[in-house]
């Protein structure tokens, strides 16, 4: 072998070790500044985890857009033909047994019930929904910001996500903290002009305005705060149905 | 093969009759790094588009709303009507993640591609129209093809990944701009279904041309460098 493919050899292993190294190092920087998803392993774990640090890092305090009254959509879509049985049992009582329990990392575990989560700030935004598949519509979503209500249980330092979960069984999410305390991610009870339908998520629907629309699950029952996601998933934080964790984009 | 370096021993050929290879190592390792993300995107932009194959103008759209047009194929969702009998599976979650993953690759090399292209006067020399300065080259590409490649490179990619950006709400919460020039999130998806029809065209189109010119020498130049005069017989 000749000197110069000894050299050229030489000179591109430590090119490549320095390049290596580079990026074992940003990761760790990364993660020390919550840049790195939960779901950043296997092959797509490259694409998603730039997609959340550089969302992160862009986006951390802005605001979803808000539209003005006029584009408020005449056809909403609930994607939904029928409510499930247990939610219209509720429906029919008025949904006065409806408990929203708050758990996990907070000082005072709470239950509340809708007259409780009514009487906390009121807030409305008219915000869009956006879903995976393409379509869309705007719509005015009325409620109370989540970070009201875990302030009420007393978030306590640790926590680094949010676990919130539907009673239907296989729909639940997480959230990371600036999402959790955004203050456009809200509890909402009311749409448009009325109580919030059943076929929409009634009677309670976290919104997450600044990701798509299966972040913002329907009848939301528990909300779990958090400084792991081990047991949730095994660190998935959402169900495995192949789905991103962040749903930015 | 023809043309291979005298002497033994040597990493890479050397002393080739032209001292210039047709394209450089930095065209040909971005130009099919292009490619790959290319079919990655067209691939898992099909599967993302057969769960919802209708397209609607401004910020409002769902089957509640008469489509602008839609596609005449079945979808992967039981909600969209679309006159066929049954509904196809579900792919959208690893194809949304290739999408993304890929679009990442292709705009990193695209910027690698452009800013090499600058530096080193690649897009004047081959693709900027020939002037007085810089007369025709017989050798490089003829006016429509630079044409069509500076509309690629630099209209019909960056529009592609900016309608792409403007479906994001997390990105269009910090930089609304992006949705709201093309009159909402349904304009910019629409748009971007065209624009990478339109893609399509240009790379059936472009291998056609790469066929009639000889298909061999033209990819081997394209992977090894040498020109295809070279490589000829």
């Amino acid at each position: 072998m000749s000197g110069l493919s000894r050299r050229r050899i030489l000179t591109r292993g430590l090119a490549a070790a320095a390049g290596l190294s580079g990026v074992a190092v940003a990761g760790r920087i990364a993660a020390a500044y919550g840049l790195v998803p939960p779901d950043h392993g296997g092959v797509f774990g490259p694409g998603g985890t730039l997609t959340y640090a550089a969302h992160r890092l862009l986006t951390r305090n802005s605001l979803a857009r808000e539209f003005s009254r006029s584009e408020i959509s005449t056809s909403p879509f609930a994607n939904k033909r029928r409510a499930p049985g247990d939610v219209l049992k509720h429906q029919a009582d008025g949904f006065r047994q409806w408990n929203l329990s708050i758990e996990g990392l907070v000082a005072r575990p709470t239950s509340l019930s809708m007259d409780d989560v009514r009487r906390l700030p009121r807030r409305s935004q008219i915000t869009q929904v956006a879903c995976e598949e393409g379509w869309s519509y705007v719509a005015e979503w009325i409620g109370t910001p989540l970070i009201d209500v875990l302030n009420l249980a007393g978030i306590l330092p640790p926590a680094r996500y949010v676990v919130y979960f539907s009673s239907e069984s296989d729909w639940w999410e997480s959230i990371d903290m600036a999402d959790a305390r955004h203050p456009q991610t809200l509890v909402t009870y009311a749409m448009n002009d009325g109580d919030l339908p059943v076929l929409f998520g009634g009677p309670l629907r976290l919104r997450v305005p600044r990701q798509l629309g299966y972040k913002s699950i329907k009848y939301l029952n528990r909300v779990v705060v958090t400084d792991n996601l081990k047991t949730f998933n095994q660190g998935l934080g959402r169900p495995s149905d192949g789905y991103q964790w962040y749903g930015g984009i | 093969m023809a043309n291979t370096a005298v002497g033994v021993g040597r990493a890479i050929p050397i002393a080739v009759p032209h001292a210039t290879p047709r394209h450089r190592a930095t065209v040909r390792v971005t130009h099919w790094l292009t490619a790959l993300c290319f079919v990655a995107l067209l691939v898992s932009g099909l599967e993302i588009v057969v769960s919802h194959p209708r397209f609607y103008w401004g910020e409002n759209g769902n089957v509640l709303m008469p489509p602008l047009f839609s596609l005449p194929i079945p979808a992967s969702r039981s909600t969209v009507p679309t006159g066929y009998g049954y509904v196809l599976p579900d792919q959208n979650g690893w194809s949304r993640s290739l999408h993304f993953e890929a679009a990442w690759v292709l705009v990193l090399t695209g910027i690698v591609y452009v800013a090499f292209g600058v530096l080193t006067g690649h897009i004047a020399k081959n693709l900027l129209p020939a002037n007085a300065a810089r007369p025709p080259d017989p050798s490089s590409y003829n006016p429509l093809q630079r044409l069509v490649y500076l509309g690629v490179i630099f209209v019909a990619f960056p529009l592609v990944v900016w309608t792409g950006l403007a479906m994001s709400p997390a990105f269009v919460s910090a930089v609304p701009f992006t949705a709201a020039a093309f009159g909402g999130r349904q304009s910019a998806r629409t748009i971007h279904f065209l624009l990478s029809l339109s893609l399509v065209v240009f790379v059936l189109v472009h291998i056609v041309m790469v066929w009639r010119a000889g298909f061999t020498a033209r990819v081997t130049a394209m992977i090894t460098g040498r020109s295809s005069h070279q490589e000829a017989e």
